[in-house]
């Protein structure tokens, strides 16, 4: 324990970065304040860097803390970042797998000549004292084997047996451990044994120490590409970026840039961090983290986010989140999470895996002992052989690798089609999804509606006065529709009223006062509500509805003023992506609080038949349990923000994002992108996974159930088959990479668009 | 032949009192020392960690093994999953945390062990 926290203090010079030091006479404060800490030679700090170097033998954290205490905030620039403990961990995987790869070698060197011997019928046993010597001379290379080569597996079965717990390593130790010791009693005292009996199993141990080796080394191997994806992700970082510091351009580390940085960012070019856009426009291609194939035009004001790529333009933009804070950042460290996090399927496995061991243990006793009661001569050395094969063949990895290696792939593949899973439960219960809502606006629509009709009833109003008072209602409303009717007065550019009383009544519309007169902006049933006559307008707004638009009703001191009627137009692909959904079985409805007849024509438009309208937004998660009530497994999409509750309660919540916009921890699965096909897709991937792991878990399960009963030598009696304990070793060693490479099948898993 | 069958059977006993039966009581106490979980040959060591109640904590791992299986640690009570770098020391954070035993392993579970907060 020592030698890790010396190493960490012995670090001579390390360097920190220091947030929120926005003057030159910061300069002096820090150094004092780091000079100050127990342990500091001296320090140094570049102010255009924004970073200090500090010497002496101190731990990183008492120096943030210093910092932190004068008011700044600083981290280590040691930090391991993403990019850099991949990169380990590769070094690591590759070392791990030439060391096995060696230790194969040395164990098949001597297995495959015994193994090739044995077969050609040479004599595996031991009856002359010429045959003892040179038995007992490849006993003791089998046993620098066992050393060279397998050191691993005694070692480890060991350690776990003195902490009460027993692994893969444990049957494998015991297996060739057993076949070991016995061909050596057979060596030294063959007058012990049965004449029958008297054989060596040193090929058996060799081979199966050799073929298990190659099998781990070939399962590290493909466990590497189980994690491509993420790998992708962690990819997508810039590593510089070109700041503007004093007034000029320059490149400084990634981890370097700091809140607030002016940032310029050239064609060709990966954004670094995420930030607004202060003076350029640029397209900018994001479909690494949203899917969305077309590039999206940026212009000042617009969002930029980290890992995308400037296309045409050069753009300055000012930093928002920077670090472990991007955008980015935070969906490697998600679907890190989901990769490791297990749906309840994987639970019973789990329980299995627990027990798995020792019951192996368990019947391998047994096995041998029926065969010693009641097998036939050599009864012995069949006990030792069935005992042997089914600790080999017994392989808890298999079913220990089944469901973590599936949804370490299928998570990762959702990520690539900018589909974000939380973790293994929401992945399991999207796979078994009924029934689906879709809530109307912004998730079905485009969610930024337009004004397209005003019908002025009271003509000695003008459609301008209208659309005054309108927007001067609505400038104070949260509706989503009020912003197309304020869009509108700008682009006209009207200046708004100063409206007193405002009341907002919730699905209903808005009352109001404008100097004298009283005004009322809503839906028909605010009209009814205030006794307001509609005549003719009824119908016209019938009409509108029908249209896909949605009619609101202005009155001024209670008589009918104008109708405004507003449209959000559908997304190019939401009707296909709906009927994706529909044609898997799920039963699609759309939400809205709009009035019945504008839902109704989107509905129909996008080929929806079952509409919940006019529905008030505390009223959606109501209709959630309604659908539960129904036995339905619900899923329910929104844009995440007044319809959080609903998404909540919903057995799987789904928010859909516009670009990458999102609030990632807010719902069991995000879309990056704006289109329904993430909706899509996003079932049809966790159908695949689910597929998968079954697949697997099934395999596992069978391999286990099986094998183990044929290696002690059920069919014998019926058959006269026993297996081979080499034939075991190799099945044990194959089992666990077919399931790694049947994970890794859904890496090639494409979501069907059309 | 007796003697075998009677050998067998108190190896089968044997086999079910030291996996299953027996209950650890060993575990060490973070509160009052530091603790390095070291993560190698297939066991993590301490296995059993006794952590403060209601305080956020951190837990140092050292992995030396290179097999995968040791790769990655998860405290699946608390969604934290983390990687280990080879030979290199992890601090992982853990939030407060109520009473009670909390387990951690790798994600086949063939590492395992157990947070205990008192």
């Amino acid at each position: 324990m020592n030698s890790i926290e010396s190493s960490i203090k012995d670090t001579k010079a390390q360097e920190l970065i220091i947030d929120g030091a926005g003057c030159a006479s910061c300069v002096g404060k820090i150094e004092t304040a780091l000079k100050n800490v127990n342990g500091v030679d001296n320090a140094q700090m570049n102010f255009a860097l924004r970073t200090v170097v500090v010497d002496g033998e101190v731990d990183s954290e008492d120096l943030v803390q210093a910092i932190e205490s004068i008011g700044y905030n600083a981290r280590s620039a040691e930090d391991t970042s993403d990019d850099e403990l991949l990169d380990e961990k590769e070094i690591a995987d590759q070392k791990y797998y030439t060391s096995l790869m060696r230790q194969m070698w040395i164990a098949l060197g001597l297995g495959v000549p015994l193994m090739i011997y044995s077969i050609a019928g040479g004599p595996m046993t031991v009856e002359t004292t010429v045959e003892r010597g040179i038995w007992l001379f490849i006993g003791i290379l089998c046993a620098a084997i066992m050393y060279f080569a397998g050191k691993h597996f005694y070692v480890g079965a060991w350690k776990s047996f003195v902490n009460h717990s027993a692994n893969m390593d444990t049957l494998i130790a015991l297996g060739t451990g057993t076949a070991w010791i016995y061909s050596m009693v057979v060596v030294f005292f063959p007058m012990a044994v049965p004449e029958m009996a008297r054989h060596v199993y040193f090929e058996a141990t060799a081979m199966i120490i050799g073929l298990i080796d190659l099998g781990l080394a070939l399962e590290v191997k493909a466990r590497g590409r189980t994690s491509e994806a993420i790998k992708r992700l962690i990819g997508l970082q810039a590593k510089t970026a070109r700041v503007v510091r004093d007034k000029k351009e320059v490149d400084i580390a990634i981890e370097q840039v700091l809140l607030n940085d002016i940032v310029r960012v050239r064609p060709g070019e990966k954004i670094p961090v995420d930030g607004l856009v202060i003076e350029g426009h640029t397209s900018i291609d994001e479909s690494m983290l949203t899917g969305e194939p077309m590039p999206v035009a940026k212009e000042v004001e617009d969002e930029v986010v980290a890992g995308t790529l400037n296309k045409t333009g050069s753009i300055l933009f000012k930093a928002t989140r920077v670090g472990k804070d991007t955008a980015l950042a935070q969906i490697i460290n998600m679907v890190k999470r989901a990769q490791n996090s297990k749906p309840p399927i994987g639970r019973l496995a789990d329980v299995i895996s627990a027990y798995f061991v020792p019951v192996v243990m368990i019947i391998s006793i047994i096995s041998a002992l029926v065969w010693l009661n009641f097998g036939p001569d050599p009864a012995l050395a069949f006990a030792v052989v069935s005992a042997t094969t089914v600790l080999i063949i017994a392989c808890p990895c298999a079913l220990g690798l089944a469901t973590p290696m599936s949804v370490m792939v299928g998570v990762g593949k959702a990520a690539e089609a900018g589909v974000l899973i939380r973790n293994g439960e929401a992945l399991q219960t999207a796979s078994k999804i009924t029934a689906m809502i879709l809530d109307k606006t912004g998730t079905i629509t485009e969610g930024s509606p337009t004004v397209t009709d005003i019908l002025v009833a009271d003509k000695s109003y003008t459609e301008k006065y209208i659309l005054t008072i309108a927007s001067s209602i609505e400038s104070r409303s949260e509706h989503p529709l009020a912003q197309a009717i304020v869009d509108s007065a700008i682009a006209q550019e009207i200046d708004p009223e100063d409206i007193s009383d405002f009341q907002a009544i919730a699905g209903h519309g808005i009352e109001a006062k404008l100097e004298d007169h009283h005004l009322l902006f809503g839906n028909q049933k605010l009209m009814f509500k205030k006794g307001v006559f509609l005549g003719e307008f009824v119908s016209k707004a019938q009409k509108l509805a029908d249209e896909a638009k949605t009619p609101m009703y202005l009155a001024i001191d209670n008589k009918l003023a104008a109708i405004i009627a507003v449209s959000d137009p559908i997304k190019e692909d939401s009707i296909e992506a709906i009927k994706r959904l529909q044609n898997s079985g799920i039963r699609v409805v759309m939400l809205t609080g709009d009035n019945r007849a504008t839902a109704n024509a989107v509905a129909k438009k996008v080929g929806i038949k079952e509409v919940f309208a006019e529905v008030l937004p505390e009223d959606k998660s109501n209709k959630v349990a309604e659908l539960q009530a129904q036995n339905e497994i619900v899923g329910m999409t929104g844009d995440g923000i007044n319809d959080a509750p609903a998404l909540a309660l919903a057995n799987v919540g789904f928010a859909i994002g516009t670009g990458t916009d999102v609030a990632i921890e807010s719902a069991d699965i995000t879309l990056m992108r704006g289109s329904l096909h993430g909706l899509a897709d996003a079932i049809a991937v966790s159908k695949a996974t689910l597929r998968n792991i079954k697949q697997n878990l099934f395999g596992a399960f069978i391999y286990n159930v099986a094998g183990v009963p044929f290696a002690a030598g059920l069919l014998y009696p019926f058959f006269g088959l026993l297996l081979n304990p080499v034939i075991a070793g190799a099945a044990m060693a194959f089992s666990s990479l077919t399931v790694v490479s049947n994970a890794n099948r859904l890496r090639l898993f494409k979501p069907q668009e059309h | 032949m007796m003697i075998i069958n009677l050998f067998g059977l108190v190896l089968i006993a044997l086999i079910i009192w030291w996996f299953w039966l027996y209950k650890p009581a060993k575990a060490i106490d973070s509160t009052m020392e530091s603790v390095t979980v070291i993560v190698n040959n297939g066991v993590y060591d301490p296995s059993r960690i006794i952590v403060a109640k209601g305080k956020e904590t951190t837990l140092n791992f050292l992995r030396k093994d290179g097999s995968p299986c040791a790769a990655t640690v998860i405290f699946p009570d608390f969604e934290v999953s983390e990687e280990l770098p080879v030979d290199e020391n992890k601090a992982i954070e853990l939030p407060s945390m109520a009473p009670g035993q909390y387990p951690f392993h790798c994600p086949m579970k063939m590492y395992s062990g157990t947070l205990i907060v008192e």
